[in-house]
């Protein structure tokens, strides 16, 4: 982790207000400024829909429950993330990893500021986004336009989109196909195109949600390479991913998240490890 | 790896003197994400979003057709067809046309007309409840929303427009100087339209029944709106105050000024101006504020 050390010693803070003695631990290095602190976070979200087994679209049994006065049986509450701190660094990338429904998702929204906390808070520095373009798209249009429009959708200006076609069409290595409709394109192109229009804009905190699944090997390494730059440029970077060897290569921390609360964090190899045995 | 250790032991408060989260995200001028910003610098920012806005409009008309063998065509085939179907049910088989003189092209007026309010009244409704998953992975002004779907129909009501134009000409009537007044009467629809989208787009996003009500509301709009009959013709009988009520209507109202213009050729009446005038300016500040009111709690819980 030397070269972690160094990069981070680039990264210092130059601001007066940061040389406060919480730097100044046991082995005196020094740390990157904090960007993000997740402080105690509970969120709890209501989800509609979700009928029980006695009632499901069933107009009778509705009826009968309004007449009775009951509220809304289908509406539960999900109670997500439970208490979660934890204090993120400039130059940190920090893995998040955890089986399905653990919460992962949920937090990188809460840290995004999509999600109000019910109870604790998330401090950041800036305005931290997620790498999600995907829900502007449209697969019904070329790639061309989507292109455009996702670009639009993350706010950048016309001149920075007419900057930057060209890179992400050249990115996401689709070729010709950038003049088809998305709807015909293979899920790899797909997934190509999304990560290749979405890490076109720089961010302050960068929150990746299992953007890296799917693609062949050499986009794979390709996106790696983004990641990369990104946390350079970023300084603060989480992912959220289902496959470890991308999270052991790319994050130097790593937070295990389990039920909604953190079972370990640390060393990408020893929480890796210990995730493994469970 | 001191630096894993040390986050932790910040985040536990655990061996050095305890601080408090909350004191270390102070100490470096950290802030908390959710805040809704102050009206003017929420108008700046969706200014800002201004390309996405269009493009967005521009991108849904294009993909709404595009599934269909006649592609775009329909955009101007939708109203053509709606026009021939009141047509044929009220000028036709119900017989309205013997007191109306030129039936045809005061019906289909008024059908486009209540159209464009009618649709960015429903589409405006659904502008942030089908969003959702866009409002929770993106940060933008959510107004932004409801403007694009508003944007969207104003250029589904471009084609109408050279569809009713034609269509006035082909009945009869000729050109007039007071055509040039046209985009005047549309732009304070479009300004009223804004104002009810965005007013719609808030009733939606939290009563999840709106839209199954909708259907039903705006249809009775329709009929109070004078769309098929003459207001003045059929509220003889009235009480005063429910003939000023249904004239009071801005959908009325704004059908009405554009019979002036197109049928009639006569300057509307100083009435006219200020009631289109009123709605689209209360339209537009109540539809605002109210939606701003509650611009970070779209797509939560």
């Amino acid at each position: 982790m030397a070269e972690l050390t160094k990069e981070l010693s680039q990264v210092a803070p130059q601001d007066s207000k940061t040389q406060h003695p919480e730097t100044q631990n046991s082995n005196d290095v020094e740390v990157g400024t904090p960007t993000v602190i997740v402080d105690d976070l509970h969120i709890v979200y209501k989800v509609y829909g979700s009928a029980g087994d006695a009632e499901k679209g069933n107009a009778a049994s509705a009826l009968m429950r309004i007449l009775r006065r009951q509220g809304r049986p289908q509406m539960k509450e999900v109670h997500a993330v439970k208490g979660v701190s934890f204090v993120a660094h400039h130059g940190d990338a920090i893995g998040i990893i955890g089986r399905n429904g653990s919460g992962k998702s949920t937090l990188l929204r809460a840290i995004a500021g999509l999600l109000p906390p019910h109870k604790g808070a998330v401090y950041t520095n800036g305005q931290p986004s997620l790498l999600g373009v995907n829900a502007a798209l449209m697969k019904e249009l070329t790639g061309e336009r989507n292109i455009i429009l996702g670009c639009y959708a993350m706010g950048m200006t016309p001149n920075e989109v007419r900057e930057k076609y060209d890179e992400i069409v050249d990115f996401s290595g689709i070729g010709d196909f950038v003049q088809f409709p998305m709807s015909t394109y293979s899920s790899g192109m797909g997934a190509r195109l999304r990560f290749a229009i979405s890490s076109a804009k720089t961010h302050d905190v960068l929150l990746i949600d299992e953007a890296l699944a799917t693609g062949d090997r050499e986009f794979k390494k390709k996106s790696q390479q983004r990641i990369k730059q990104m946390r350079e440029s970023a300084g603060t970077v989480f992912l959220v991913a289902h496959n470890l060897d991308v999270i052991e290569e790319t994050c130097n921390r790593v937070i295990w998240l389990h039920k909604g609360k953190i079972r370990m964090e640390g060393d990408p190899q020893e929480v890796l490890e210990a995730y493994n045995k469970a | 790896m001191s630096q894993p250790e040390s986050a932790l032991a910040e985040a536990q408060g655990g061996g050095r003197a305890p601080e408090s989260l909350a004191a270390l995200a102070e100490r470096h001028g950290l802030r908390r994400a959710i805040a809704r910003p102050s009206m003017p610098a929420y108008l700046r920012q969706l200014w800002d979003r201004r390309h996405f806005i269009l493009t967005y409009a521009t991108s849904r008309n294009v993909s709404k057709y595009s599934e269909s063998m006649l592609g775009q065509l329909w955009q101007v085939l939708t109203p053509l067809l709606n026009a021939a179907v009141y047509w044929l049910m009220f000028g036709v088989i119900l017989g309205q046309s013997k007191s109306i003189e030129n039936y045809p092209a005061f019906l289909i007026t008024g059908v486009m007309v209540f159209t464009f309010t009618q649709r960015t009244v429903i589409s405006g409704a659904k502008s942030i409840s089908s969003n959702l998953s866009l409002i929770r992975a993106l940060h933008f002004p959510r107004g932004a929303l409801p403007l694009a779907y508003t944007i969207q129909e104003l250029q589904q009501l471009g084609y109408s427009m050279a569809v009713l134009v034609l269509l006035v000409l082909v009945t009869g009537e000729p050109v007039s100087w007071l055509w040039l007044l046209i985009p005047v009467t549309l732009l304070m629809q479009l300004v009223f339209n804004i104002g009810m989208g965005m007013f719609m787009a808030r009733l939606g996003a939290f009563m999840r029944d709106m839209n199954q009500l909708l259907p039903f509301i705006t249809r009775t709009w329709l009929y109070a709106s004078g769309v098929f009959y003459e207001i003045d013709d059929r509220t003889k009988d009235l009480p005063d105050f429910l003939r000023w009520a249904l004239e009071f209507n801005p959908a009325a109202a704004y059908i009405e000024f554009m019979r002036d213009l197109l049928i009639y050729q006569r300057f509307p009446e100083r009435w006219a101006w200020v009631t289109c005038l009123f709605w689209a300016v209360f339209a537009l500040i109540v539809g605002f504020w109210y939606f701003w009111r509650a611009e970070e709690r779209y797509g939560r819980g």
